[in-house]
């Protein structure tokens, strides 16, 4: 229930933060904490420093930049699930934002954070894979872009340097519609067991799975054949091509890629209807 | 919606809203871990994260570096403080195995959670630091979790000194049962699991020790459900006189047989207070309790049931294994016999068949969770009744109608007596709100059409026992307590009145249910009753709240306590009046002589019987009265649920969309609080059929370790239920009421799961296993389809 | 040791903290504040929700340094000048209740949710309770008293 002891600091800008994760050898960024605070207090997770980004409220942000939308880095689910830019240019994030967790996870939880824990069960992943967005980092040579696909790196790991901050992600605006996330929990607030994001693209679709693998995936199968004309229903049968899902007592491996095919389904009905 | 009566008069049937919760809305409730003394010091149990391993070596020498740290003890340390095993009170036949169970283990590790050592420090996350540095060496031996694998030949030995793992084997027959079962033209036979369950009140355990050694003299603070009960089985566990020991039950979070227990850290707390001569406070962790506190259910059961063609129910056969875990707890042994009765349902059989195997696993002590027994029974009859109407393709509600016990009281096959009930009237009435007929219609239409979604539509008819009594049928059964209960009213003289109960509530509105009935049988405003209740310092006699007994029993035993004031009253009365006694009349303590307006009421006597002026030759002054109720019979609550839900026939997500309870359960004193009590049971039995499971792996390790995965359904995952009631008032009481703290846990799996079941039946569906997740629906469905 | 500064039910308090003290434990052993209760290790059951800065949050899964410089409304706080708040009170008439130890959380919840939709249906007040657990009501109680105060 109580965490190990750890040494703390409060970043005072996004420099500073990355100052001090240069600082000491097991540093962790804490932004909501949701992520990190419960597997310090079951002692899964024992940091030596936690570099509180928390409080840099001019990483909190979401508007307009052009073709994109940029949602700071350390912008809450609350605030996400409610904002009108997103809900008229970006639905789906606004969306699954409002799936997470439960309400009082969504007033800390941000999206910068869900991003850098990798979780293959988290839902933010997935949206922004199906979006195809671009995230923004801050590291000690200074700033660098890449699309969100590149940062996984595996089970909840991101292939970011220890010393870099995650500051902005941008998503391309899609419109009001022509999306979907179809999700099955077994109770509301738990993460998913399977989840598909899908997005209207290129005449067919982006579609990424959530819970299929050590990361979020792009249905690859899926997307080559929309492209090559297959209706929905047929391409959807293509899921969980390529998809290693985890079996646990919420669902064995085999049952996950069976939902995976009708939630992309059910999906791609939604975003391509 | 609940009000507030302000005038003396009829309470009991009130919808009076609760006493208890204006501290609870406030934060000014105090449970255990509220409480701080002078000097106290926190204590970490240290746990074997093996299922089954020997304790090769423990050194708390590097716990006892770190900081903060006051004292550690191995299992070992403390081996002489016991002067006997943890209790098990209910060892149902002569030759029950009952191992010793000590708080902390010695020789061997028997399921994962069991402590091996504990350490005390001056703050909890201190003591919390000092546990990890504990050395434990461990030698890992195969695990079995479950009970039919651990009564194979060259299972391991969970207890070494027996020769299997074998507890007990307890058997009820009636002699024509053979017979029976050989002639019977139709005999159907299922095979059910009852699946492991964590009772899960939302309060976890705690315990607060202190020993004042000038006075020898031992508080304890549990969260216990059973302050009575616990100070008995301590005193004899630590082998100290009864007298030396008060136990004390504050406000207490939820329990629902989870803290109807002798648990190993509430000794444990005493014994350490002992030795350090400061306050110990343990309070445990969610996934500790995951662990470290009782289990329910985890029963394998086959039942047969033997009918004739034209669905004549006419016998029942049972066999039951079941996982005591690794000991036998408090009632361990006894909560799968609470059920062995009552397997023959609501229904009118001839012959009676059963037999239950306890069987030690590596695994934490299962024991009573809400329903104890009953909910295993109903759900196994109530599942073969519709496993009989598919094979004789006759409509459940038929059957049900066919077989229904009529007349009352009646005797039924397993050997008790039920004192009354309505079933045709319970289950017409559900059906009636329900709109079965309509139901049926969209199912067939939905059927017709292949929705996606298929309706299923399910019934539950129960009847259960509660209110464990009479003591002497206890005693024959070998339960080592009696099934009274005691309540003490205390008229004090400006008017108020004390009531002392001897159950225990932690969440039942005892406080107001209590003060309505005093209320209204000796006309004292409601808010000059005052309820004590919980410490065994003020009411010494008790036996506590579980089994749906509070008010069966302990609740009798009050209004026959305002029987007694109402009696000395009387004379008093009579003697200032100057009048005859037979002369007065009187009604909610209010004392009139007919064609006069001379009155008096029992707080004018109070008044009087205090100040002892004017009493009448030779009467004690005073206005006290105390009854000890033991009842001539069990409580026979019953009653039909109808549960209606959709089944995604893609995805398995099952959707409830209605839920039905139409119970008899008697006179009712507060039907806000009852219907509070339905909405919870039923809650309950919605999250066994649908959601809720430990799950251990391999090894012997509890996969469902924490409430991420361990499912306890929340608001968005439950409905509104449609509540009524059909009255049969109990016969056996004066205030023919019974007991209702299960009945919703009892009926509402079985309702649930028939309603999956019917909306798969069309597919070849006849089973899916509790809790009915999404993936068992897939399998099932596939599995049916095939046949 | 860090020093800290929260304001608790309008009243602020100074004090030193280690970085690992939860929000939770300075509440109930720093400030004697037991209304806020601990029922689970995984941000699961909401027992130990409160607002920060007006907003539900479970005190478990923030650190009390997290809480440096905000407003913490607990359950001690709700009540003015005696009298309950309107879900309290609501709480109390509708029977949502019975052992209590999930309520302090479970009214702060809805204060929440009540301030960010003042009118929420009977679905929305299910949803905002999804990480609020309680073993003894089955929630009809409370998502009736979620909607009486709603509409008071």
């Amino acid at each position: 229930m109580i965490p190990a002891r750890f040494d703390y600091e409060v970043a005072e800008s996004a420099d500073h933060a990355v100052e001090l994760l240069g600082s000491g050898p097991d540093a962790k960024l804490l932004a909501g904490g949701h992520s990190l605070l419960p597997l310090m207090r079951l002692r899964l997770a024992r940091p030596e420093l936690l570099v509180d980004v928390g409080r840099l409220g001019d990483l909190s942000y979401v508007r307009e930049d052009g073709d994109a939308i940029a949602i700071g880095a350390l912008t809450r689910y609350h605030d996400l699930e409610r904002s009108e830019l997103l809900r008229a240019e970006a639905p789906i994030v606004a969306h699954a934002a409002g799936t997470v967790g439960d309400p009082q996870v969504r007033h800390r939880g941000t999206i910068g954070g869900s991003v850098a824990h990798c979780d293959p069960a988290s839902d933010a992943p997935t949206v922004l894979l199906a979006l195809d967005a671009e995230l923004v980092v801050r590291g000690p040579g200074g700033e660098r872009r890449l699309p969100v696909a590149e940062s996984f790196g595996g089970f909840l790991a991101t292939t970011l340097d220890p010393q870099e901050l995650l500051t902005e992600i941008r998503v391309p605006k899609t419109g009001a519609d022509g999306w979907a996330y179809e999700k099955l929990t077994r109770r509301a607030q738990d993460w998913a067991t399977v989840a598909v994001a899908a997005v209207r693209a290129n005449g067919g679709a982006r579609v990424a799975l959530t819970n299929m693998g050590p990361t979020a995936l792009r249905a690859g199968g899926v997307e080559e054949a929309l492209a090559s004309g297959s209706d929905p229903a047929a391409a959807a049968e293509r899921a969980a091509d390529g998809t290693s899902p985890p079996s646990d007592h919420n669902a064995s491996a085999e049952f996950r890629q069976h939902l995976a095919r009708v939630l992309t389904r059910r999906a791609l009905e939604k975003a391509l209807g | 919606m609940a009000v507030t009566e302000e005038k003396a008069g009829a309470w009991i049937g009130k919808p009076v809203a609760r006493k208890e919760d204006a501290k609870l809305l406030t934060g000014q409730s105090r449970y255990v871990d509220d409480l701080t003394l002078p000097g106290m010091v926190f204590a970490a149990v240290v746990r074997s994260p093996f299922a089954h391993a020997r304790i090769k070596r423990v050194d708390v020498a590097p716990a006892l570096e770190s900081e903060g740290v006051v004292a550690a003890f191995t299992g070992a340390d403390l081996a002489e403080d016991w002067a006997a095993t943890l209790p098990c009170v209910w060892l149902v036949t002569e030759d029950t195995k009952q191992p010793m169970h000590r708080p902390l283990a010695t020789d061997k590790a028997r399921y994962a959670g069991d402590g091996v050592a504990v350490v005390l420090a001056e703050t909890r996350a201190q003591a919390k630091d000092a546990a990890e540095l504990v050395e434990v060496d461990y030698e890992p031996l195969p695990a079995v979790i479950d009970p039919e694998e651990a009564l194979a030949e060259g299972a391991p030995l969970v207890h070494e000194e027996l020769e299997d793992n074998r507890s007990y084997t307890w058997a009820l027959k009636t002699d024509n049962a053979d017979d029976v079962f050989s002639s019977a033209p139709v005999v159907v036979k299922e095979r059910y699991r009852q699946q492991r369950l964590i009772p899960n009140a939302i309060e976890p355990r705690g315990v607060l020790a202190q020993y004042l050694p000038a006075q020898d003299e031992y508080t304890l603070w549990s969260a216990t459900q059973i302050p009575h009960i616990l100070r008995f089985w301590l005193a004899v566990t630590l082998g100290i006189p009864e007298a030396r020991l008060r136990v004390v039950a504050p406000d207490v979070g939820g329990g629902f047989g989870s803290k109807l227990n002798v648990y190993a850290e509430e000794a444990l707390a005493l014994v350490l207070a002992r030795r350090l001569g400061r306050p110990v406070k343990w309070t445990e962790e969610r996934s500790e309790g995951y662990l470290a506190t009782s289990h329910g259910r985890d029963q394998w059961q086959e039942i047969e049931l033997a009918a004739d063609e034209d669905g004549t129910l006419r016998g029942v056969r049972v066999r039951l294994t079941v996982g005591m875990g690794a000991y036998l707890q408090l009632v361990g042994a006894g909560t799968p016999i609470l059920g062995a009765w009552v397997y023959g349902g609501a229904y009118d059989i001839e012959a009676y068949d059963f037999e239950c195997v306890g069987v030690f696993t590596t695994a934490t002590p299962t024991d009573a969770y809400r329903g104890a027994g009953r909910p295993e029974a109903t759900y196994a009859i109530e599942r073969a009744m519709d496993a009989l109407a598919r094979r004789l393709d006759m409509d459940p509600v038929e059957l049900r109608r066919k077989n229904f016990i009529t007349e009352f009281p009646k005797t039924i096959a397993s050997g008790l007596e039920i004192d009354s009930g309505d079933f045709h009237g319970a289950l017409d009435r559900a059906l009636e709100l329900v709109d079965y007929e309509g139901l049926r219609r969209e199912q067939a239409e939905r059927r017709a059409a292949g929705d996606g979604k298929q309706l299923g539509i399910g019934l539950a008819t129960y009847t259960e026992m509660c209110g464990l009594a009479p003591s002497r049928i206890l005693g024959v059964l070998l339960y080592a307590a009696g099934g009274w209960d005691a309540a003490t009213i205390r008229c004090l003289p400006t008017g108020s009145v004390q009531v002392f109960i001897g159950t225990s509530p932690h969440g039942q509105g005892h406080v107001t249910t209590f003060s309505q009935i005093v209320a209204d049988r000796l006309g004292i405003p409601i808010e000059q009753v005052e309820v004590l209740h919980g410490d065994t310092s003020t009411m010494q006699l008790g036996l506590d709240t579980y089994g749906s007994r509070s008010l069966a029993v302990g609740g009798v035993a009050l209004y026959k306590a305002a029987d007694k004031i109402v009696e000395k009253s009387k004379a008093v009365v009579a003697h200032k009046l100057e009048v005859s006694p037979d002369d007065l009349q009187e009604e909610h303590g209010r004392f009139t002589v007919a064609g006069t307006d001379k009155a008096m009421t029992v707080q004018d006597a109070a008044l009087h019987a205090f100040t002892a002026h004017d009493l009448p030759d030779g009467m004690e002054p005073g206005l006290e009265a105390t009854f000890v109720y033991d009842p001539p019979n069990f409580s026979w609550p019953g009653g039909a649920h109808v549960a209606v839900l959709e089944v995604d026939t893609e995805t398995g997500e099952i959707e409830l969309r209605r839920y039905v309870a139409v119970d008899e359960i008697g006179n009712v004193v507060n039907p806000t609080i009852v219907d509070g009590q339905v909405h919870g049971g039923v809650a309950q039995g919605i999250g066994q059929a649908l959601f809720e499971e430990a799950i251990y792996d391999e090894e012997g390790n509890l996969t469902t370790g924490s409430m991420v995965s361990y499912l306890v359904p929340s608001a968005a995952e439950l409905i509104d239920l449609e509540l009524d009631r059909v009255s049969a008032p109990s016969p056996t009481n004066p205030m023919g009421v019974k007991g209702v703290g299960e009945t919703g846990a009892i009926a509402s799996p079985a309702a649930v799961i028939n309603a999956v079941v019917d909306a798969l039946a069309q597919f070849g569906v006849t089973d899916v296993e509790m809790p009915a997740k999404p993936e068992r629906v897939w399998r099932a469905l596939q599995e049916g389809g095939a046949r | 040791m860090r020093r800290i500064a929260v304001t608790v039910n309008g009243e602020r308090h100074e004090a030193e903290v280690e970085p690992r003290d939860l929000l939770v434990y300075f509440l109930r052993e720093g400030l004697g504040l037991t209304g806020t209760v601990v029922g689970c290790d995984t941000s699961s059951c909401g027992s130990c929700t409160v607002l920060v800065d007006g907003e539900s949050v479970k005190s478990c899964t923030v650190l009390a340094v997290q809480a440096d410089g905000r407003e913490v409304t607990t359950i001690e706080g709700l009540a003015t000048n005696g009298r309950l708040h309107p879900v309290q009170q609501a709480f109390h008439e509708a029977h949502a209740l019975q052992c209590g130890f999930c309520t302090p959380g479970m009214v702060l919840a809805s204060v929440s949710l009540l301030a960010e939709n003042p009118s929420p249906s009977d679905e929305e007040i299910r949803h905002a309770l999804e990480g609020n657990l309680c073993r003894c009501t089955g929630y009809q109680n409370i998502v009736k008293a979620v909607k009486a105060a709603s509409a008071a």
